[in-house]
């Protein structure tokens, strides 16, 4: 299964990169849809440790306003990217310290409560944020060269791509290490994992801290993408959304959130273009019948289907 | 000190009426939700929706009794009919057909299911009272105002927030901790609450507990709209401002706590009255800062109890 999963990894970035040629406003979609996954991908790392967080939004809306914000003084895509980053990093790392003490119920509801928190002041303080107006990000640079739009539209897809696959190798590394097997021990038994003298919550406040790092990646992306940022994207609603995503996906393997992103993203715009009024009816069924009937997500459906051809 | 209060001492009277007011309503949602979390271990992300169609049926049942040319008292009752309606015709099916098949899921997987649920329900609420804002108060008008003596001041305020609000939220407390404590059907909700298997091996039939459980608490969360569609004009998204602020709520309280979760109530709407009079940019904020607060100090909440660490 591990060499299936580089080779479907490969070919499907071969196929978003084909889709993306044959119709434009596909580029659009599937950058936004790479940048989902990412993010979603810090979702996987906590859901092996059982713990769900409704407030991940809360990074994503921080990647994105910290390009907002910076965009006008240095506007260049990839340090921007970069500051993006590391300033989720650090948020995380102070949230981490904080919710890495709580459990379920209590884990999931702070993260929701801090990222509502900044989801108010984000819409509050009009003077900074402009509101619910929301902030124009202008088209930035790379490395100096200042593409025209169909060639900046192009790199930004490209980035969003090899830091999904990036990031993707990454966390199966990760969740294949000690510390992402004990994250598993945590879900199972938590304090056995103490008896054997691992400390629990260092590793959860470092899946966290990887998470938090990955939504502001995801923000960054997102904010290059739609070039416009709301505190919509803060909302808690956004953050539900993560989760669905990573569940959609199925949470078995890093491939999940990339094609739980894509599939979401797709049936989202679809819905919306044929059945205006009703797009969220249609997620949220569609949600109900994967949990019901497909409880692995498309992953294990997908991985099922390799098997059974492979046997 | 002495200065500021004359300047703003009326303000603060209000503040503090209207935090009265809204504590009611807050209490309302929230102990339907920490009732159904304290059975069926599922936090329900749909118990807003059911608020909100709650407040919605209650504007259309008022407005059809109006336009039958019922009396305007009818207008009263008619706020408790629509609950009790929503209650059952929404309750059971929900519990019955989504909710039965997966009490033995992951929690994630049952937060999903609820998050799907809430997606869903906020469009069919769309699709059938439109995105226009519906307000009907005869109920409000109905009652007058009646002149609070503040001081050397009075402060008009209508009858309806005063007394009927806060009066029904604590009928509702003294009656539900009654019921709990001193009735046989209130004493088995309990028992299953402590310990689902050893109630099931006494006999209680526990399907039926939760169906009956699910269904009040449904109908306490529509109960709390209703009383809410007189003060204020209804419109999409206010099923899910009162999800989070019910979370806040019961994770503040502690799980299955229904004193705590009346105390919290009231610290929480007053402090967002105060705030809405005084600092208007942080009223969103206040409830979150609060929770934040006890859980630093006290991680299982205020009243919450501490679960014996499983080895």
């Amino acid at each position: 299964m591990r060499r299936g999963e580089t080779i479907f990894a490969l070919l499907g970035a071969a196929g978003l990169i084909a889709a993306a040629i044959a119709a434009p406003w596909l580029r659009f979609v599937l950058t936004v849809a790479l940048a989902k996954g990412i993010a979603v991908l810090g979702i996987l790392l906590l859901l092996r440790a059982g713990q769900v967080s409704f407030g991940h939004a809360l990074y994503i809306a921080f990647g994105a306003y910290t390009v907002a914000f910076l965009a006008p003084a240095l506007p260049d895509a990839f340090l921007l990217l970069v500051i993006a980053a590391l300033g989720s990093t650090l948020l995380g790392a102070i949230v981490g310290l904080f919710v890495s003490r709580y459990r379920e119920i209590f884990f999931g509801m702070l993260n929701l409560a801090l990222s509502m928190v900044f989801y108010s002041l984000l819409e509050k303080l009009y003077t900074i944020t402009r509101g619910t107006d929301g902030i124009r990000v202008n088209t930035l640079s790379l490395f100096g060269i200042s593409p025209e739009r169909a060639g900046y539209e192009w790199a930004i897809f490209a980035i969003a791509l090899i830091l999904a696959l990036g990031l993707g190798a990454f966390a199966r590394l990760y969740l294949a290490s000690p510390m992402g097997q004990a994250l598993a021990a945590i879900k199972t038994r938590e304090t056995r994992l103490e008896f054997m003298g691992v400390p629990a919550r260092r590793i959860l406040l470092a899946a966290y801290i990887l998470s938090a790092l990955m939504g502001g990646i995801g923000g960054a992306l997102i904010a290059m993408t739609t070039r416009h940022v709301t505190p919509l994207l803060a909302y808690w609603t956004a953050s539900g959304e993560l989760v669905f995503i990573a569940i959609l996906g199925g949470a078995g393997g890093v491939l999940g959130p990339f094609l739980g992103a894509v599939a979401y993203e797709l049936v989202r715009i679809y819905a919306a273009a044929t059945v205006a009024d009703m797009w969220q009816l249609i997620l949220g069924a569609v949600l109900l019948l994967v949990i019901l009937f497909a409880p692995g997500g498309l992953w294990a459906m997908l991985a099922a289907a390799l098997r059974k051809r492979a046997a | 000190m002495a200065g500021w209060f004359e300047e703003n001492g009326l303000l603060l009277g209000l503040a503090l009426l209207d935090g009265l007011a809204s504590a009611g309503l807050i209490f309302l949602v929230a102990v339907g939700l920490n009732l159904v979390f304290g059975v069926l271990r599922i936090i329900n992300v749909a118990h807003g929706s059911l608020y909100a169609i709650g407040a919605y049926a209650a504007a259309s049942l008022g407005m059809f009794l109006a336009a039958r040319g019922l009396p305007d008292w009818a207008a009263l009752p008619a706020l408790l009919a629509a609950a009790v309606l929503v209650g059952i015709l929404l309750g059971p099916p929900i519990e019955r057909l989504l909710l039965r098949r997966i009490y033995l899921q992951e929690q994630v997987v049952q937060l999903l299911v609820t998050f799907a649920l809430f997606m869903i329900l906020e469009d069919v609420q769309k699709l059938v009272w439109g995105v226009q804002p519906v307000h009907h108060d005869t109920a409000l008008k109905l009652l007058g105002t009646v002149d609070v003596p503040f001081g050397a001041d009075v402060i008009p305020f209508t009858a309806y927030q005063l007394f009927l609000l806060p009066g029904i939220a604590v009928l509702t407390l003294v009656g539900l901790a009654w019921f709990l404590r001193r009735t046989l059907m209130g004493r088995i909700i309990v028992a299953v609450t402590s310990d689902r298997e050893a109630a099931s091996a006494m006999g209680i039939d526990a399907a039926r507990v939760f169906l009956l459980t699910f269904s009040f608490g449904a109908g306490l969360a529509a109960l709390g709209g209703a009383l809410s569609s007189p003060t204020a004009a209804l419109v999409p998204g206010i099923g899910a401002q009162t999800i989070v602020l019910s979370f806040a709520v019961v994770a503040t309280a502690g799980l299955g706590q229904i004193e705590g979760a009346a105390l919290t109530s009231l610290m929480m709407g007053l402090g967002r009255s105060i705030a809405v009079y005084f600092e208007p940019e942080l009223e969103v904020v206040v409830p979150y800062i609060i929770m934040v607060a006890v859980l630093l100090v006290r991680p299982q909440g205020l009243f919450g109890v501490t679960e014996t660490r499983r080895v």
